[in-house]
């Protein structure tokens, strides 16, 4: 150990991203012709990943100009979505959108971190192959899979719960809209859960897993119990990177497609309820696209996939606003 | 082997037999291989018969199902040599259509049934008039208690239920033709909605696909839904009698949706939405595949290539039309369908004859 040099230990980031890019470390003269490559390398890839985000955007702007040149950002707030009196507006579709993945949310987070603190802390060593295999065994199902079994198979069983939910609290205006359908807000936000969970639950196991052992050994041995241990260390030392799981559920339940199509009732009217049938952006651009006959139409489907994108972006924004106010004077995990 | 060969013989035997409409065979210009674009919805008759003419004829077929409106612009940009469509494109598409003039040829037609989920009512035993299927789909009719369905149906024991309507959530063909029948049968419907492959819908619920539809309506008691004949037949689903143009209650068959396409008045060009047709024993609510092709060709060897597969379609391909649920090219209809792959044209010369 003590003959090698000591850049070694040194992250490579903070000794490449000085000045420019130049290598200004002391310890420079390590820095050896491979090492110049693999930066050139690694460089070049990065940039064609930013140039081809460029190109999306650019190429999503230019595909929906002809629909903003007409609708301009009225489309945001429009309400009708009329191919025959071309007439475009996409207001209760993104609703549809952000209600859905929201609720898929809240159903989802509390089943995956749950999960993720009895498979890091509860479960012995041996046991935990067993338990979080199944978990990615599940995020890696196609979402089409996901959309049928969700049609045939749960399906009736929310329609059986929403007409039971409308028959009690029918009172409560959420619960007060078509429960008979079975596809609609409901049944799309818990296929998005469903879909969501494992991706969750593994990053979040695999984040509390980094937790170092001591630190909870030392509340341990000053006398809290396991629950507080968890609760009072291990959680905050972690939330910053549970915070970024839950942003990529999030992101996931925005964009999905398939399933939710199958699920959601696709519906362009305003939502009042929870069994409301409602579309969501990406599934209205898949479905409809095939057959969109005039150049208004199209675009103003890449228009929808335009705003799309724009909420992604602000979604991520503000994700990493509260990691960065969360974060602050504390160790980040995820950076 | 043998099966093949037998099917060559009887190919071959067909054309002697059919005399002078064996004017055309395979293509003799050494063209080997075609792309089209377009409808979904004869798919699965196309890429039957596409792998038939391949093993007769050895040309191979490419057929991307995009949708009509992927077709119809792949067509204009000259990249597929004909497309499919389940719309007849409208004055602005042609419009955009720079190079020449389109023929739309017909090669089969196709029904829609309505279906119902109604308790104890088997199908075809609901009736329904335009006007009542309208009014459903317009959200005004709202129960099937409904006085107006009751009356229709005086042998029935109407629940007290609320329709729940459900539509193709999906651009579709089948939406263009269910919606087009609408616009022709209510001048509110028309005013309202419109017709198109996919349109503002007064109400409810979105199906992706046929089987979306027909799930949705095999799920929610008291729903109702148009799907293509096929389905409702493979999903055994009850289905409505319809009120033609002529008064007689029908139910959806093959039967009734080739006389609604064999009619005297069609138009020389074929470019007719034969839903709602006067023929007294047509089913209503039936549409025209076409073929997309451009009546003016620029390469020689294509254009002979197109127009005898076109010529081939609407002959011997007819016989893989009803096993697989489409209505084959009847009378009159045949005869416009011969007539207008007549007119493919090379350097204004007709291609065929």
């Amino acid at each position: 150990m003590q003959g090698e040099p000591q850049v070694i230990n040194r992250p490579l980031g903070r000794l490449l991203t000085r000045a420019s890019g130049k290598l200004v470390h002391p310890d420079a003269q390590v820095i050896n012709l491979g090492d110049r490559f693999f930066y050139t390398l690694t460089r070049g890839l990065a940039f064609c990943v930013i140039f081809l985000v460029i190109l999306l955007v650019l190429d999503l702007f230019r595909g929906s100009w002809e629909a903003i040149r007409q609708f301009g950002l009225k489309f945001l707030v429009g309400t009708t979505w009329d191919p025959v009196a071309r007439q475009f507006g996409t207001l209760p579709t993104i609703v549809g959108t952000i209600v859905k993945a929201f609720i898929a949310l809240l159903l989802a987070v509390p089943i995956s971190i749950g999960s993720a603190i009895f498979i890091s802390f509860y479960t012995p060593k041996w046991l935990r192959p067993v338990i979080s295999y199944p978990i990615e065994l599940l995020a890696g199902i196609p979402s089409i899979i996901f959309g049928l079994w969700g049609l045939f198979v749960m399906v009736p069983v929310i329609r059986v719960l929403q007409v039971w939910l409308k028959a009690n609290f029918g009172w409560f205006p959420l619960f007060n809209g078509p429960a008979v359908y079975g596809v609609g807000v409901l049944a799309g936000s818990a296929i998005l859960a469903i879909m969501i969970t494992p991706i969750i639950a593994a990053i979040s196991r695999d984040i509390l897993l980094t937790v170092p052992r001591t630190q909870i050994e030392g509340m341990l041995a000053l006398g809290a119990t396991k629950w507080e241990a968890i609760w009072k260390v291990a959680l905050p030392y972690a939330r910053t990177g549970l915070l970024g799981a839950v942003i990529l559920g999030l992101g996931r339940a925005i964009g999905e497609t398939m399933a939710v199509t199958m699920v959601g009732g696709n519906s362009f009217d305003l939502i009042h309820s929870l069994f409301d049938p409602v579309h969501s952006m990406a599934s209205q651009i898949a479905s409809e696209f095939a057959e969109a006959t005039y150049s208004l139409y199209v675009s103003s489907l890449i228009y929808v996939g335009l705003v799309l994108f724009g909420i992604t972006i602000i979604i991520s924004l503000l994700a990493q606003l509260l990691l960065w106010r969360l974060s602050k004077g504390r160790i980040a995990i995820l950076e | 082997m043998k099966v093949k060969g037998f099917s060559i013989v009887a190919a071959a035997a067909v054309l002697l037999l059919s005399g002078a409409m064996a004017m055309a065979g395979c293509p003799t210009k050494g063209v080997k291989e075609l792309t089209g674009a377009g409808a979904t919805f004869p798919y699965p008759l196309y890429s039957k018969m596409f792998s038939e003419y391949n093993k007769l004829c050895n040309v191979k077929v490419n057929y991307q199902s995009i949708g009509s409106g992927g077709g119809i612009r792949q067509l204009q940009e000259l990249t597929v040599d004909f497309g499919g469509s389940v719309g007849i494109m409208d004055e602005k598409q042609k419009a955009e259509t720079k190079a020449g003039p389109v023929l739309h040829i017909p090669t089969v037609a196709g029904a829609e049934a309505i279906v119902y989920n109604l308790p104890g009512i088997q199908r075809g035993q609901l009736k329904l008039t335009p006007e009542l299927l309208a009014d459903i789909y317009l959200k005004k009719i709202n129960n099937w208690n409904d006085n107006r369905i009751k009356a229709l149906n005086s042998g029935l024991k109407l629940p007290d239920l609320t329709i729940a309507v459900v539509h193709r959530s999906d651009g579709s063909g089948t939406t263009f033709i269910f919606t087009n029948y609408l616009s022709k049968v209510s001048q509110e419907w028309k005013d309202k909605v419109g017709f198109a492959t996919s349109v503002n819908w007064p109400g409810d619920v979105g199906g992706k696909g046929n089987e979306g539809v027909a799930n949705s309506v095999q799920q929610i008691p008291g729903a109702i839904g148009y799907v293509e004949l096929a389905y409702a037949k493979q999903n055994n689903m009850a289905w409505a009698q319809l009120r033609n143009k002529a008064g007689t209650y029908v139910e959806p068959s093959l039967e009734g949706a080739a006389l609604a396409a064999d009619q005297p008045n069609l138009p020389d060009n074929m470019e007719v939405m034969v839903t709602d047709s006067a023929n007294s024993k047509a089913y209503p609510i039936t549409g025209f595949t076409w073929l997309l092709v451009y009546e003016n060709q620029r390469d020689e060897a294509k254009a002979d290539a197109v127009a005898n597969l076109a010529w081939w379609m609407i002959h011997e391909g007819q016989q893989y039309a009803l096993p697989l649920e489409y209505a084959p090219l009847k009378g009159a209809a045949l005869k416009k369908a011969e007539s207008l792959v007549k007119r493919i044209k090379v350097n204004g010369r007709p291609v065929l004859n």
